[in-house]
């Protein structure tokens, strides 16, 4: 457990650095801090040693997902793109008609997945492509945790697909538009944020005796675009209220349950994260100021005061939970090193 | 609201002469840029990254109520096109021919991060003067595209004879008698009258023509889709109003298209301007009546098997 008392502020211990250029996410590729930005290119490397890797040009990046060693990025030029420590890039898709890429997912084990429109593509560790073809738009990637399956959002519910095998996807049916999936660490929950400002969750069924569970979150004032699992898998940390919501997930999951509120502010919350080793969240706000919760005792730190124009966009801590870097819709960015 | 990016809506039906109108937008030198959102790639004469191609994916939000679709795809799009800012000035948005303009413009009121990023400027629909008049019949899209439109560019004049182009003209207007209209071969007109128009802005809602409101003037054509026009000579009471517009707005949405006035409400000096899509009602105080300016209360709504005489009782029922 890290300790999070006194100094109520951390803001002495975060290095600003300049983006340039919106940033869409923020990630430590083999352990070194990079931040995907809507110019198209990716800011690789530690304050002072940054380096600005071209990758999507003038058609931007627009979606990124990240495996503890590489960023993975799609861009409005059709492409899926590869990024290690080294920032050398790699391409591992080229759409012939430079088609948006609307979602892009990685799991643990490597493997990568992206959507056009309607159409999936997964790509295992070898480099073997499959693609299905959807009845609507796939808004939303998540791979299941062993990398063999993903949950694909799109309108009137989610489609679970192995791409290894002919079998058809699963159809988990709710009416209304889905926009982000995201599965629990266990693979017994699917989570879905939606147009219509709710979550709608599916607990799977453990034996084929059981039916899918319906969960309801509903009562956000806005879209909840950021969602994040504790490291025990226990709680999933929501954005789009003016708190941080946190749902439980422990046993049969949240139906039912009330959800925990943190870090009640007049401003919405953008971006959410947990720490990797605690019940700790990153909470980024629409106004620029981002804060660490702790669940335990609702205490509180301030990472970085409210900022006007500059909504935190992009929150990723590293493996070992001592640094946050983030990013912000002006451009703006920065790292903090908790104080040890 | 002065740094929402302007959001034009091209519709038409097909073959009408739309893409002939984007790419001469987007090849004058008016120094502007421009994101493009695209239903066909490869149409496009101008190199540009920021053309993008969109789906039109229609999303039904709660009941499958027309007032409740948006376009999903748009959503998406300008969600991604908003973290460029500052790489283009407007968006234009292009429709297919087929396409039902209401959930496009819904997009821009339903979706909060739209339209906290974006405004709607305006519908801008082209018409074929030659077959204009066969897809009325036919083809319900082109005659929605017709009712929604805030400009109306009546095309390829130079295909029928003056009496028969005024003839279209007035089929036209006896579905939007509010739209601008303007007529043209090649989609030859100058960008200004296509562009920034603050067709939604209520401050920018332009008295609406007494022409408008001679009755009996539109009467000669059979459609399913009219216009209708009141005036009260005079103020009306708000708390009559109000409550009137709500109630007619969500029961009759789904058959209005499109609404707008400009009131005089009692003991108030500011005139009172609002306009709708379908449900979707806006409305606010505007400028000080004039002093050269008689107060009436103006009204037109464009739809579908509208009751006049309902909506004209209704009306007059909330004179002061």
């Amino acid at each position: 457990m890290i300790s999070l008392a006194p100094p109520a502020s951390l803001t002495q211990h975060v290095t600003q650095l300049d983006a340039g250029s919106h940033v869409i996410a923020a990630a430590w590729p083999g352990g070194v801090p990079a931040l995907a930005l809507a110019d198209g290119a990716v800011m690789l490397g530690l304050p002072g040693l940054q380096r600005r890797i071209d990758i999507h040009g003038g058609a931007g990046l627009l979606v990124a997902a990240s495996t503890p060693g590489r960023l993975v990025t799609g861009g409005g030029d059709g492409r899926v793109c590869s990024l290690g420590a080294t920032g050398e890039p790699a391409e591992i898709h080229r759409d012939p008609k430079g088609s948006w890429i609307d979602a892009v997912a990685t799991s643990p084990t490597g493997s990568v997945a992206w959507s056009i429109g309607k159409r999936v593509t997964a790509c295992d560790d070898k480099g073997r492509l499959k693609t299905i073809e959807l009845s609507s738009t796939a808004q939303g990637l998540a791979w299941f945790p062993k990398g063999y399956r993903i949950a694909i959002a799109h309108y009137n519910g989610a489609s679970l697909w192995f791409p290894n095998t002919q079998t058809p996807p699963e159809f988990l049916e709710w009416k209304g538009a889905h926009l982000d999936v995201s599965i629990s660490a266990d693979g017994r929950f699917v989570v879905t944020s939606m147009q219509e400002l709710a979550l709608h969750g599916w607990r799977l069924p453990a034996k084929p005796t059981e039916k899918v569970a319906h969960m309801r979150m509903s009562g956000y004032p806005a879209k909840s675009r950021s969602f994040s699992w504790s490291h025990d898998g226990m709680w999933l940390a929501t954005s789009g209220a003016d708190a941080v919501i946190i749902w439980p997930f422990q046993g049969d999951g949240p139906m039912g349950k009330a959800p925990r509120e943190c870090g009640v502010r007049r401003a919405r919350v953008s971006q959410v994260a947990f720490h990797p080793g605690a019940y700790v969240i990153a909470a980024g706000y629409d106004d620029g100021c981002i804060m660490l919760l702790r669940m335990t005792d609702a205490s509180e730190l301030v990472a970085r005061h409210a900022t006007r124009g500059s909504a935190i966009t992009a929150l990723g801590w590293d493996k070992t939970g001592k640094h946050l870097l983030f990013g912000c819709e002006d451009g703006a960015a920065g790292l903090l090193a908790l104080p040890t | 609201m002065s740094d929402k990016i302007p959001v034009t809506v091209l519709t038409g039906y097909l073959g009408a002469g739309k893409t002939t109108l984007l790419n001469r937008i987007l090849s004058e030198p008016h120094g502007k840029r421009y994101a493009v959102i695209v239903n066909e790639f490869g149409e496009i004469g101008i190199d540009n990254d920021l053309v993008v191609g969109a789906d039109e994916e229609v999303f039904e939000m709660n009941n499958g109520c027309i007032c409740c679709t948006v376009r999903g795809d748009l959503i998406r799009i300008i969600d991604g096109l908003m973290k460029r800012k500052g790489k283009f000035d407007a968006i234009i948005v292009e429709t297919t021919g087929l396409a039902d303009p209401a959930p496009v413009a819904q997009t821009f009121f339903m979706d909060q991060d739209v339209g906290d990023r974006a405004r709607l400027d305006a519908v801008v629909t082209v018409a074929d003067a030659k077959w204009l008049t066969e897809r009325l019949k036919d083809a319900p899209e082109a005659k929605n595209q017709i009712a929604f439109a805030d400009v109306i560019i009546l095309n390829k004049t130079d295909l029928v004879t003056p009496a028969e182009l005024d003839a279209v003209e007035a089929t036209i207007r006896a579905i939007n008698p509010a739209a601008k209209l303007h007529r043209t071969t090649r989609c030859a007109l100058p960008i200004a009258d296509v562009l920034d128009r603050n067709a939604f802005d209520l401050d920018r809602i332009l008295d609406i023509e007494p022409d408008f409101l001679e009755e009996g003037h539109h009467h000669h054509h059979a459609e399913d889709i009219r216009s209708m026009s009141f005036e009260i000579r005079g103020d009306v009471d708000p708390d009559k109003f109000m409550p009137w517009i709500q109630d007619l707005t969500q029961l009759k949405g789904g058959d209005i298209l499109r609404c707008k006035g400009i009131l005089a409400f009692r003991n108030e000096p500011k005139r009172f301007v609002f306009q709708g899509v379908h449900m979707i009602l806006d409305g606010d105080l505007q400028r000080d009546w004039r002093k050269d300016e008689t107060r009436v209360s103006r009204a037109v709504f464009i739809g579908r098997n509208l009751d006049r005489e309902e909506i004209r009782k209704g009306f007059f029922a909330t004179a002061a």
